[in-house]
């Protein structure tokens, strides 16, 4: 008898804001412990929260792509617990009321498209983190992290396999950096996915579920689940039962770790925080986002093959995130709008190999989408060929200057005389007889030898379409 | 000079006659005299006073004083005051030197108005005698073997004495009415939101409300008007632009319809208070108010439906004093756990546990919807009462507690009839209405308060009808003989 798989995750998108949720304190990543937590984040006596309200409209543009309720009168609660990391005794959170409500995102699995549910996401503040090893004897508290704004973005148990999470987890990666509301930075935490996995027999209840937390690549997070899949059939085709608890992902060894039990579950003791109001939100607030929502990953996908004529890979490739759409619509649109596949070709190979070679992303970019167009509109109307223009894309690349620029200093302008064309053939055949004769004779491979002959006494300039067309003239009379 | 009127004070400081660094001086030497047996004061702090009544001197002598400006004040500990130990009276704080002030703090000293000290209150506000202080009792000016009531008794007892000209205090369930009844001043609790929260300790976020304790109701409005106004610190904060609570002082009470619920004159009330209580309605009466009867018949779920959010929001509100970051921290803890324990359990008084646990309690899987929920039903119930009463009339009068100031070590053992001290002055925090306090005579040598409750926003008019009072009454003007 087969087994089900379900999964459900959890998402902490952090929300790219300036400051904290409830303070002023910056969020910037990497600052030394404990210089980016003020009184307030610090939970001193008397500090009052003050909502940031930049959360409120990225909440509302998530709940706008997910299709989802959004919560007309949200209420923060507080979770009460204590940890040395949580410096108030409670975490300020959502429960009753979240600011986004029921929702759906599409997923696409080798080709087969399918609806998961998203049952909400709330806005909460962030906890400090622990540091253990550094003080002997001791531990320290980095508060810095505390009041960081999440939104905690909750999945149905909608997923059938590990493969199906991944594609949520990315697909909602992709989203929340379309929309400008979390920079989706998986190593420094601002994008964290946690697993509900569990296993049971077709058509049977839910069985039991456990989590597993801090995975911070999709690839390891497919292989967490895989293994964990594995482990609980295991454990339950041998007759054991499984225990609901978290587990941590051991990357060198591909296995999970029991963390904690959640056997003997925590009374958080939720009740609306009296400190903070309602978040009420409006029609109008609603609209407002809506004007201006940016395009989402799959409306473009389609208007790059409709409009542009790119195939489904390519569009694909160019919407895999937002920046990188942006570049080649910027290239686009500054080469005129003619030849989308060659834009497309140059930003997906050339461009996107070297990114990959210095370990940089689209953003980070040395050539700008500006100085790509103008090189591609140097190939365009014949001034470089294509071969040219790997060598004033190198040199782009190393900070030499505009195309143009780089022509003029290098001299790259091709050769399109054909007074001087038709001089370099006739030299590069004086020069071969032989091989001439052998062209004659039927092999017609020997043409190539030519054209490369006569590009290399041009030094790579001379038009290759002009200089085929009067090689052919020449050997064919 | 302690028997100057406000008034004249800053009259005698604008024209020269007298200096604050005189005032303040004054003021210094009876505390060193006086506090020792009152035990009012958990800190005083002369250098702080004596700079900033020369600072203030200054700005009397160049024309940028302001009615207030040179008189000191008394805050009550639980305003954070940058520098200075704020304690909430209890030990979990006694180390705690607050490095920000309270938007209280900040306006007063925006004034020029010295600060004294800090006053002595029942441990994170909670009780209703000041005996829970960690500093001990502070005892009532008017009789030794009495308590000041609480939790701003200090507050209360330095203003009876002479001991200040002025303080600030706190009311969550009758803090500032309570004491200020039984130590025979002039307090209110405005509506809440009027007066920032801002570094004020928190015992419970929705009902705690800041406002002025002093002798008579025309010093409570000109300081009110300087604690009070809008701060974006605090989310509950309430724009009120342009409000002046002084401006209504001098209207007549002709026309005035005053309600008087039965409710408030029933069972448990002292026969005596009650016949203080009674005259001084006459008295109001007599200026022209109609007498109306009203009802407030969910009156009796008031006490438990506070005693069960209150301490919800304190056990979560107390959370923080953890032994971590600031506080009491135990000697060589074995663990976290041990940290937490020990730390906690030395840290707070009984009082302050008792609320803590009772708090959690309520909020606690399974007991949620029969407690918490429940309370927030009641609090409606209540906060209604007081809606269709204001359609009758324009303010409630009745006791602020059923009898007047009871002996120390009196009701220690009995956290209930402790908590039912506070029967009259608890609906009104839970409706978040502005309430007065105003001295009304006396029951053996105690005094005894009236209790003036107005609807949302109606502070001007109740300073104005117990002003009118006083202009009629010279309760407010008595003194402890020892200490005129």
């Amino acid at each position: 008898m087969s087994w089900e798989v379900v999964i459900g995750l959890e998402i902490h998108a952090q929300l790219t804001t300036n400051t904290k949720i409830f303070s002023g304190s910056s969020i910037a990543y990497g600052a030394q412990p404990n210089t980016q937590a003020c009184s307030i984040d610090l939970g001193m006596p008397g500090m009052l929260p003050v909502l940031n309200e930049a959360v409120i409209g990225k909440s509302i543009r998530l709940a706008l792509a997910l299709n989802a309720e959004i919560g007309k009168k949200s209420v923060f609660e507080r979770k009460n617990y204590f940890y040395p990391d949580l410096p108030k005794g409670y975490q300020t959170s959502q429960l009753q009321y979240p600011i986004v409500g029921k929702g759906t995102l599409e997923i696409e699995v080798d080709g087969v498209k399918k609806i998961i549910g998203v049952t909400r996401a709330h806005l909460e503040e962030d906890a400090g983190k622990s540091v253990h090893g550094i003080l002997p004897g001791m531990s320290g508290i980095d508060l810095n992290r505390a009041g960081t704004p999440l939104l905690e973005i909750v999945s149905e148990p909608d997923m059938r396999s590990a493969k199906e999470a991944v594609a949520y987890a990315r697909k909602m990666h992709e989203l929340v950096q379309y929309l400008g509301i979390c920079d989706g930075n998986m190593q420094e935490g601002s994008f964290r996915v946690d697993s509900n996995v569990s296993v049971r027999r077709p058509g049977a209840p839910l069985g039991t579920r456990t989590e597993l937390k801090n995975i911070n690549s999709f690839r390891f997070i497919e292989k967490a689940i895989e293994f964990e899949i594995a482990r609980q059939i295991e454990v339950l085709e041998s007759g054991g039962k499984i225990v609901q608890e978290t587990r941590l992902y051991d990357a060198d060894n591909d296995v999970t770790r029991s963390m904690r039990s959640k056997e003997e579950a925590n009374d958080y003791r939720y009740f609306p925080c009296p400190d903070l109001l309602p978040v009420v939100i409006t029609d109008e607030d609603i609209e407002a986002v809506r004007a201006q929502m940016p395009e989402l990953p799959d409306a473009k996908r389609a208007r790059y093959v409709a409009e542009f004529g790119l195939s489904d890979y390519d569009a694909g490739v160019l919407t895999g995130s937002r920046e990188l759409a942006e570049y080649f619509e910027a290239v686009l649109a500054a080469t005129g709008g003619k030849d989308a596949k060659v834009c497309a070709n140059w930003i997906m190979s050339d461009l996107s190999g070297a990114l990959n070679r210095a370990g940089l992303s689209i953003s980070q970019s040395p050539i700008s989408a500006q100085h790509l167009a103008g090189m591609i509109a140097r190939i365009q109307d014949n001034t470089i060929s294509g071969k040219l223009a790997k060598q004033v894309f190198d040199a782009m690349w190393s900070g030499e200057g505009s195309a143009d620029d780089i022509i003029a200093s290098k001299g790259l302008k091709q050769i399109t005389d054909s007074g001087a064309i038709e001089a370099l053939v006739e030299e590069v055949l004086a020069n071969n007889p032989a091989q001439v004769e052998a062209y004659k004779a039927g092999q017609e491979k020997m043409l190539g030898y030519f054209v490369g002959q006569i590009m290399k006494a041009s030094g790579g300039q001379a038009n290759p379409g002009q200089v085929n067309q009067i090689l052919k003239a020449k050997l064919g009379g | 000079m302690h028997n100057l009127t406000i008034k004249q004070m800053s009259e005698k400081l604008h024209a020269g006659e007298i200096t604050s660094v005189q005032l303040t001086q004054h003021y210094l030497d009876r505390i060193a005299k006086y506090d020792g047996e009152l035990n009012a004061y958990v800190t005083v702090t002369p250098e702080l006073a004596m700079e900033m009544a020369k600072q203030a001197d200054e700005r009397l002598q160049n024309g940028t004083a302001e009615l207030l400006t040179g008189i000191p004040v008394a805050h009550k500990d639980i305003f954070c005051t940058d520098g200075v130990k704020t304690s909430c009276s209890s030990k979990m704080l006694d180390n705690f030197i607050a490095p920000y002030d309270a938007h209280v703090v900040t306006q007063l000293k925006k004034v020029g108005m010295p600060i004294l000290g800090k006053t002595n209150m029942d441990e994170f506000a909670m009780g209703s005698s000041s005996e829970s202080s960690y500093y001990g009792p502070t005892r009532n000016p008017w009789d030794h073997q009495a308590v000041p009531g609480g939790s701003s008794g200090g507050a209360a007892a330095v203003i009876a004495a002479g001991l200040a000209p002025m303080a600030t205090g706190t009311d969550t369930g009758g803090s500032i009415r309570q004491p200020a009844a039984f130590c025979g001043i002039t307090g209110i609790k405005p509506t809440y939101g009027t007066v920032s929260r801002f570094g004020i300790v928190a015992y419970a976020s929705s009902f705690d409300q800041a406002g002025p304790m002093t002798r008579s109701a025309e010093e409570a409005a000109w300081l009110l008007n300087a604690m009070a106004g809008f701060d974006e610190r605090d989310s509950t904060s309430l724009q009120r632009d342009g409000a002046d609570y002084a401006a209504e002082l001098n209207q007549p009470l002709n026309g005035l319809k005053v309600g008087v619920p039965a409710e408030y004159f029933g069972e448990g009330l002292d026969p005596q208070v009650e016949k203080v209580v009674r005259d001084a309605i006459a008295e109001i009466q007599k200026q022209g108010a109609e007498i109306v009867e009203v009802s407030l018949p969910n009156k009796d779920l008031a006490v438990p439906s506070y005693y069960v959010l209150a301490p919800a929001e304190a056990s979560s509100n107390l959370s923080r004093f953890d032994g971590v970051r600031f506080g009491h921290r135990c000697e060589k803890p074995k663990d976290l756990q041990d940290l937490y324990t020990r730390s906690r359990a030395e840290g707070f008084g009984a009082e302050v546990k008792r609320r803590i646990m009772v708090g959690a309690y309520a909020l606690s899987a399974g007991f949620y919807d029969a407690y918490y929920l429940k309370a927030q039903k009641l609090r409606r119930m209540v906060r209604d009462d007081f809606t269709r009463a204001f359609e009758q009339c324009d303010v409630i009068m009745g006791p602020v507690a059923p009898t007047p100031a009871f002996n120390i070590g009196e009701k220690t053992d009995d956290p209930t009839s402790m908590y039912l001290a506070d029967l009259y002055t608890i609906p009104v925090n839970l409706a978040g209405l502005p309430g007065l306090s105003v001295p009304a005579g006396f029951v053996n040598n105690r005094p005894v308060g009236l209790h003036i409750v107005g609807p949302y926003f109606s502070e001007a008019k109740l300073l104005n009808i117990a002003h009118q009072y006083q202009q009629a009454t010279d309760w407010h003007k008595q003194m402890p003989a020892q200490y005129q």
